[in-house]
């Protein structure tokens, strides 16, 4: 037992399970937001994909687009879309709690904050939507 | 008395990166995903994606868009891996694997947006 | 006969028993009980050796909390009819090494509590001639919220992190710091940010955010770790660019 007190830890001590995690549905909406990442990770991995197929020509980028029809890699994407639209969400809402923003002594309610990040998301995806179909 | 962690630094690379997945890859991820390979949505030609990514700007936008997301799965990933599975005790392992890996991936990217031709 | 509702508790007695064991008590479901209640009925007409512990029993102690049905509460503020037909299982607080039914060893806690210095740090005091320290409205309710907190300890059961690693220093300890670093009377923010700046401190947490659902005086440990977070990166970007910047 590490002796991280100067009172040994006397008393009866559980290890913690490896599914401490599935015990409350706050600590698995956690868990998910963290498994997230690995999603972000998915998207950059294809996005190298994409950029292999951009170097080496018009008959790789078809092969691309081929491999993006592939009912698995959709499946894949779905998944990521959600994670990934899951990850912005949480991450839009918990900014606020990080930022304690005080305007004449009251504190800013959260939406201020949170809110332009909103309007930024759409705007930023508009943006890129619109170069890549009309650009 | 205790020296001040350099943790700040891998924090705001993943706070970076956690803004940049955010904004950025839920509508990349829904075009090249699902509207173009489903046909919802006219993909875009080889020449005009092209255009688009051999620009400096366009450059700048796809190495961004690689290495921060990738920094950020990084540290996320390296606090998944030390609560779910419990191996803190693995931690230079896991730094090397997650910082590592998102390092790799960053040379990569700066590779291949360099030959573009 | 009046309603009953069974009652499930941890009974651990250190000299006999190898580990926990559960016994069950039929106790009155009156409708202004609250779980303390119930606790003390039993020790009071059923079994005198049920050992927990309590104060006031009205929510600003911080002494009665235990899990309820696998929840983190004040046993002082949690009413029997929310549980109804029952049966409410009452356990020791979590994370914590469990010294006899319903008591936990809490010493880690104020070893790290102590640590955090929690209390104003002037590099000179005033005299009590020179008269007292003023504090603004506005300069009090920057930091009134950490103010609140009464070391109840159930975020601390909430957290998965110091559930994993004894080593962190916990949401209490942390908020407990910011109280005292956004204090306008303080002048200690260096030399808790030399402490807390650590992987056992402030870099431990990973905003799971269940410390601020479940304490019961709305401190929000979560929101001023991150908030410090954010100070400490600060800081740290300042000593990169100007390194020869004092403390």
């Amino acid at each position: 037992m590490a002796t991280y007190t100067s009172y040994p830890p006397k008393g009866y001590r559980v290890r913690m399970s490896t599914y401490w995690w599935l015990g409350r549905w706050p600590y698995l909406k956690f868990i998910l937001r963290e498994i997230s990442s690995v999603f972000v990770a998915w998207f950059v991995i294809e996005t190298l994909l994409q950029i292999n197929a951009l170097i080496d020509g018009p008959e790789a980028w078809l092969e691309m687009q081929d491999f993006f029809t592939n009912p698995i890699v959709i499946a894949l994407n779905v998944i990521s879309l959600f994670f990934v639209v899951f990850h912005a969400i949480t991450w839009f809402n918990l900014a606020p709690k990080a930022m304690a923003v005080r305007l004449g002594g009251k504190r800013l309610p959260g939406i201020f904050i949170a809110g332009p990040q909103y309007v930024a998301w759409v705007i930023v995806s508009a943006a890129v939507a619109w170069l890549l179909l009309h650009g | 008395m205790h020296k001040r962690s350099n943790e700040p630094f891998v924090w705001l690379l993943f706070s970076a990166g956690g803004v940049v997945a955010a904004l950025l890859i839920p509508i990349h991820l829904f075009l090249f995903g699902l509207a173009f390979p489903l046909g919802w949505l006219n993909a875009p030609s080889y020449d005009s994606v092209l255009a688009l990514a051999r620009s400096p700007i366009g450059r700048a936008y796809l190495f961004v868009l690689c290495m921060l997301p990738l920094f950020h799965w990084a540290h996320r990933f390296r606090y998944t891996l030390y609560d779910g599975l419990q191996i803190k005790h693995l931690d230079e392992l896991v730094n090397t694997f997650c910082y590592g890996g998102a390092i790799v991936g960053t040379i990569i990217a700066g590779y291949l947006i360099w030959r573009i031709p | 006969m009046a309603e009953q509702i069974a009652l499930e508790v941890t009974r651990f007695s250190p000299e006999r028993d190898k580990a926990p064991s559960v016994q069950s008590f039929d106790v009155p479901l009156r409708k202004e009980w609250v779980v303390l209640d119930a606790l003390n009925y039993v020790k009071d007409k059923v079994d005198g050796s049920l050992s927990f512990r309590w104060s006031c029993r009205m929510g600003v102690c911080g002494s009665c909390g235990m899990m309820v049905n696998g929840e983190p509460k004040l046993t002082c503020a949690t009413f029997l009819t929310d549980y109804a037909p029952g049966p409410v299982r009452v356990e020791p607080l979590k994370n914590f090494p469990v010294m006899r039914d319903l008591i936990v060893e809490i010493t880690d806690f104020l070893e790290k509590l102590s640590k955090v210095k929690p209390w104003l740090i002037r590099e000179k005091e005033k005299a009590p001639s020179e008269g007292e320290y003023l504090q603004s409205p506005e300069q009090l309710e920057t930091y009134r919220q950490f103010s609140m907190c009464i070391n109840c300890l159930l975020c601390y059961a909430a957290c998965p992190v110091y559930g994993l690693d004894p080593l962190f220093a916990g949401p209490a300890a942390l908020a407990l710091a910011q109280r005292y670093n956004m204090d306008s009377r303080d002048e200690g923010k260096s030399e808790r940010l030399d402490i807390l700046s650590q992987h056992d401190g402030i870099w431990g947490c990973t905003f799971v955010g269940d410390c601020t659902q479940v304490c019961p005086k709305h401190v929000d440990p979560a929101g001023a770790i991150q908030q410090y977070k954010l100070t400490a990166t600060q800081e740290w970007v300042k000593s990169l660019l100007m390194p020869w910047g004092g403390k």
